[in-house]
């Protein structure tokens, strides 16, 4: 377990030190997630102990997400001015994003059939 | 309050234990509420954390800066559990490669369909410039859309609280909409939740299945990735118009 946090921060650290060198437009956690991604690609398996550690940290990942969402109160002045265009714009943005996204992506996984239940299998048709 | 009391909570409210303890107690409050509840999509265990906590700083005058002192120890572990994304994604290698396409074509009818509503809504009602161009972003992940705030002219920090709204109402709401539109795949849930609600919408889909908590961590991904390379260089080019 010690190994696999070790490891994650690694993966972050190098992430975060390509970002910068780089200069690219993204943080470095996601550039360590590409990179731990195309590492496991690699290895061929995750450890055991890679696979517990991810599945604490994703158990409760919603509780990472509270102090942000503490940091609301600091722009509260701000907020009440515009509160009801703010709310409205991310409300119907929110609302049509998720349901653009899962009714396209609905509609074009739902139709292929599962892979047993093809014919030929793997093969393109003919 | 008694002198010996006051200067104790002084001393408490000072350190980082304070912040800490009342994150992780102030979260197990809503994880509370919500089993009471029979786990109803509105009783959100971080909407109502956070409600918690704002209503305790409001009583009590500590400030957020006070506060952060002990949250850091908790948002800080937000950059190895983005690295950890990478172990449920490379379970989903399979049906990854599977559907890349129409994962890419979701994606970006998603994106888009999101940053033109916000922006849309908001020109609508009338709100200032500064306003459009901070919520444009709003539907990816906040380090990315507070970069592409402040290379298109808007604020990020507001462009964060935005983010954190959005997460929370897509982690309440998304189940209605999925029902709405008859969606059951939990490759589609997910990956819907991570691409207009970003990290507390994947928090969400984790919640649901490791399957579609995989796909979550991929569309965040690849939302940020794509939208910080289109985005301020769609907003230049409509500039020019």
């Amino acid at each position: 377990m010690i190994e696999a946090l070790t490891a994650l921060l690694l993966f972050q650290l190098v992430g975060e030190l390509a970002a910068r060198a780089a200069q690219l437009p993204v943080p470095g956690p996601v550039v360590g997630l590409a990179l731990l991604f195309l590492y496991l690609r690699w290895r061929g398996e995750a450890s055991e102990g890679l696979r517990q550690a991810a599945a604490m940290l994703h158990g409760h990942m919603s509780l990472l997400f509270v102090p942000a969402g503490v940091g609301v109160m600091l722009y509260y002045p701000q907020l009440a001015r515009e509160w009801l265009v703010i709310l409205a714009s991310v409300l119907v943005s929110t609302l049509v994003g998720i349901g653009v996204t899962a009714w396209v992506l609905g509609r074009l996984v739902d139709r292929r059939p599962p892979a047993g239940d093809r014919q030929g299998s793997e093969g393109p048709a003919p | 309050m008694k002198p010996e009391f006051f200067q104790l909570w002084v001393y408490l409210s000072a350190t980082p234990l304070f912040g800490l303890a009342a994150t992780l107690a102030a979260y197990c409050v809503g994880l509370w509420v919500a089993r009471r509840a029979g786990l109803h999509p509105l009783a959100n265990p971080v909407a109502i954390a956070v409600l918690v906590l704002v209503a305790v700083f409001a009583l009590t005058g500590v400030p957020y800066p006070q506060y952060f002192e002990g949250a850091q120890f908790v948002h800080f572990l937000l950059g190895p559990a983005t690295v950890a994304l990478a172990v449920p994604l490379f379970a989903q290698l399979p049906a990854l490669r599977r559907h890349r396409w129409p994962l890419l074509l979701a994606l970006v009818c998603g994106g888009v369909a999101s940053a033109l509503t916000a922006v849309g809504v908001a020109w609508l009602l009338g709100a200032s410039e500064e306003t459009m161009l901070s919520l444009l972003p709003k539907s990816v992940t906040a380090p990315i859309a507070m970069g592409i705030a402040e290379q298109i002219g808007g604020n990020p920090a507001l462009t964060a609280v935005y983010c954190v709204t959005t997460g929370i109402l897509g982690a309440v709401l998304s189940r209605y909409v999925f029902s709405a539109c008859g969606v059951r795949s939990p490759i589609a849930r997910g990956f819907s939740l991570g691409t207009a609600a970003h990290g507390i919408g994947t928090a969400r889909a984790f919640q649901e299945s490791d399957e579609a908590g995989a796909f979550a961590g991929l569309a965040l991904g690849l939302h940020g990735l794509i939208a910080a390379l289109v985005v301020p260089a769609a907003v230049a080019l409509f500039r020019g118009l």
